[in-house]
């Protein structure tokens, strides 16, 4: 009936001001802050001398090596393991009580959110730290700081699925007279947990990785003998424990992206 | 018949939503044991909110419903609970858990005759199994039972949706559009399932409809809402050719 005319588009809009501005300000800020931390770009450039003298002395892996350090590893997949699942199985009541589609009381989830953001704020590193001067050198450091760790991440990756869940089962197990905990068994876990065993196994893969540098703080599993071989300068030693660490994540990241790809 | 106490009474019914859109507006009429009544009127009249009170999925206002002379407003968890057990409720999009089976499905219209702890460990007697395929049966879909439900067609789904409802042993069907996303075919079908169990097992249904056409087919009595206003209400006998174009019609001062 009417011709269509192409809407205009404003001067910002066509130049871009917005992006052009934005990308600016990104780089203002890169730049001042790399002055202000005193990082210099140059200083990397001159020592690459000294990591070429390393890879040379850690050019002949101590292959015998081995033997001893799989005990380790799989403490450190154990550690990974049990942390991931302690933080998990944590995760799941406070994900359902951050959820708005099934939390109505908005102080009840604000609180609840606000704790798991606090979670979140705590390094990693710190909590092992902590965790070591409590519980003293050993895995049993490790699994609580990957367990509370995980359960910040996990938790948050939690309610996230479960506010895009379709909530007409949900309604229909209501009107049948279900009581609450019966809805979130029969209509929200069938839609969530394919994407739940996706996010744990993801948090495992990073936990096995990061497990390793917590050992190094003296939290069990196979960090402890990284350290010990470069206080020694065993770099023959500390080849095999690298190489060894490298395959394992490997394989973990294999099997879970394996995984993951199978249930979504 | 006419004269049996109602199954369900609206005395003075008003619900005005947080956002202060009307939804009901004094709505007042009985609703006789057995019926097979249809709620006709245009998107927003309202005819999702005045099911919804029924069950208490909403609150009302002001005023009072009854079902079965006991008003709804006073149950709270258990008692509510069990209000909802002997009401059966079917919607528009047949609000299945899709990844679950058939089976699943129609068992969890059962739950409410269970302690919480046993619906979680799935521990349903051998007899609410059987009653489950037999619930099946009579939607002609046994052959479905392990079947993954989004697996079937529209039609299909909805009647697993009544097979559920069938496991409360209801007293009362609301059904909600329930085929407003259906083809003609499939309407008839589902149609039909709903109006056996009115006349074989004298459940009390109360359907929405968008079809005037429908509403004729298989009613006992018509009920027309306007803006949240109950503005027409005769028994099928009496419903004339012209009287359901008047329902359609936008009140004064208002579009279309
Ligand atoms: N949760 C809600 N909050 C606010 N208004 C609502 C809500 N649900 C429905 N309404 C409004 O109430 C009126 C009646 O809606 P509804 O009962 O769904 O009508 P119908 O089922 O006849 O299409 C409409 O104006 C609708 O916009
Ligand atoms: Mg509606």
């Amino acid at each position: 009936m009417s011709t269509p005319t192409i809407p205009q588009r404003s001067w910002a809009q066509r130049y871009h001001v917005k992006g052009i501005g934005w990308t600016v300000l990104l780089l203002v800020l890169l730049v001042a802050s790399a002055q202000m931390t005193g990082v210099n770009v140059g200083m990397f450039f001159s020592n690459l001398g000294q990591f070429t003298n390393l890879l040379v002395r850690m050019s002949n892996p101590a292959w015998d090596y081995t033997t001893v350090i799989i005990q380790p590893l799989l403490e450190t997949i154990q550690m990974a393991i049990l942390g991931t699942t302690i933080g998990a199985a944590f995760a799941i009541p406070f994900a359902v009580l951050s959820a708005s589609n099934l939390i109505h009381n908005r102080w009840l989830r604000g609180l609840t959110r606000l704790f798991l953001d606090l979670v979140r704020t705590l390094p990693d590193l710190l909590l092992a730290a902590i965790f070591v001067a409590i519980f003293g050198i050993g895995s049993t450091a490790g699994v609580i700081t990957l367990a509370i760790f995980s359960f910040g991440m996990v938790s948050k990756l939690f309610y996230e699925v479960i506010e895009t869940i379709d909530m007409g089962p949900l309604e229909a197990l209501e009107s049948v007279g279900a009581t609450k905990i019966t809805i979130i068994w029969y209509a929200v876990l069938p839609q969530i947990l394919n994407q739940f065993i996706s996010y744990f196994l993801y948090t495992l893969e990073i936990n096995v990785r990061a497990s390793t540098v917590l050992g190094y703080l003296g939290a069990g599993g196979i960090g402890v003998f990284l350290q010990r071989s470069l206080n020694e300068f065993n770099y023959n030693q500390t080849a095999v424990i690298i190489l060894a660490t490298l395959v394992v994540v490997l394989v973990i990241d294999g099997v879970s992206n394996h995984l993951r790809r199978v249930l979504l | 018949m006419e004269q049996a106490t109602p199954i369900i009474s609206f005395k003075g019914v008003n619900k005005i939503y947080s956002n202060g859109t009307v939804g009901l507006k004094d709505i007042s009429f009985d609703i006789p044991r057995g019926q097979f009544l249809v709620v006709v009127g245009l998107s927003g009249a309202g005819k999702s909110t005045l099911l919804r009170t029924i069950n208490r999925m909403h609150e009302i206002t002001s005023g009072e419903i009854t079902v079965e002379n006991e008003s709804v407003s006073d149950y709270k968890g258990k008692a509510l609970r069990l209000l909802r057990r002997k009401i059966g409720m079917i919607f528009q999009g047949f609000n299945l858990i899709n990844r679950s089976s058939v089976e699943k499905n129609v068992l969890s219209g059962r739950v409410s005759y269970y302690p919480t702890w046993k619906t979680i460990f799935g521990l349903f007697s051998k007899a609410d199994k059987e009653k489950a395929v037999h619930s099946l049966e009579r939607v002609n879909l046994a052959e479905k039972l392990y079947t993954r439900a989004d697996e079937l067609s529209g039609g299909q789904q909805q009647r697993v949706a009544i097979a559920r409802t069938l496991m409360q042993d209801p007293k009362i069907i609301l059904a909600d559009e329930p085929v407003a996303s259906l083809d003609p075919l499939t309407t008839k079908t589902v149609m039909d399932t709903l109006k056996r169990l009115n006349q074989e097992d004298g459940i009390t249904v109360i359907v929405n409809l968008h079809s005037v056409a429908l509403a004729r087919e298989y009613a006992d009595r018509i009920v027309g809402l306007r803006a949240g206003q109950l503005v027409y209400d005769q028994p099928i006998a009496n419903v004339a050719e012209g009287d359901l174009d008047q329902i359609y019609l936008a009140p004064e001062g208002e579009k279309a």
